[in-house]
């Protein structure tokens, strides 16, 4: 079921603040953040955020391609490499 | 023999039918390309005219994505998956289902043919 288009895309309140403030300042830092389920818009572009995948925080820069998914989409929160032989 | 965007139409089928003979074309697909040629969708393939064929044939091109043109289209979005490293590219690489579905058994579709792991000892009695 995807979210009605009357109410836009979603983006914790918290982390677009900080995504403003970098872009108004031009900077380009790691951006920490919990927010998974944030939608990556095209502000983000550009941006290394370093997301929470519940144990770690894993880096993720922001390409154009990105647009549209959630944050939570880069960081997997499971760690299974396969079994053992 | 009626010949649309490379595929060879089965002849004795009816027209709504045989038109979903092409890769990107559907049921629904096939009606609204028949109604928008003024063609009855219970005429055989066999009983178009040439007339009727060009008609068909002009608003596939024009407006209809079929054939390898889709197939390519399909495996660029997979790719495009991939390369950014999302979910849903992740499973596509590892070919396990994308949306959540269970893994433990079953989604034989995405894994193929089951791959017996040797090792788990019968009980003995």
């Amino acid at each position: 079921m995807a979210r009605s288009i009357k109410k836009g895309p979603y983006v914790d309140h918290k982390l677009m603040r900080k995504v403003d403030v970098l872009n108004e300042s031009r900077k380009k830092t790691v951006v920490k953040t919990w927010s998974r389920r944030s939608l990556i818009i095209p502000d983000f572009v550009g941006h290394t955020f370093a997301v929470h995948n519940g144990n770690k925080f894993i880096p993720v820069y922001v390409t154009e391609n990105m647009v549209g998914h959630k944050l939570g989409e880069f960081a997997p929160t499971r760690t299974f490499k396969g079994h053992s032989k | 023999m009626a010949r649309i965007a490379g595929i060879d139409l089965p002849k004795n089928k009816r027209g709504v039918i045989g038109l979903t003979y092409i890769y990107g074309i559907g049921r629904s697909r096939a009606q609204e390309i028949l109604d928008a040629s003024g063609i009855s969708q219970d005429k055989k393939v066999s009983e178009w005219n040439d007339d009727e064929l060009s008609k068909i044939r002009g608003y596939i091109t024009a407006g209809v994505k079929t054939e390898g043109e889709l197939r390519s289209e399909v495996q660029l979005n997979i790719k495009r998956l991939m390369d950014i490293g999302c979910y849903r590219g992740l499973r596509h690489r590892k070919g396990l289902p994308l949306r959540g579905q269970r893994t433990r058994t079953n989604s034989r579709t995405r894994k193929g043919k089951r791959k017996t792991v040797a090792g788990k000892k019968k009980a003995t009695k």
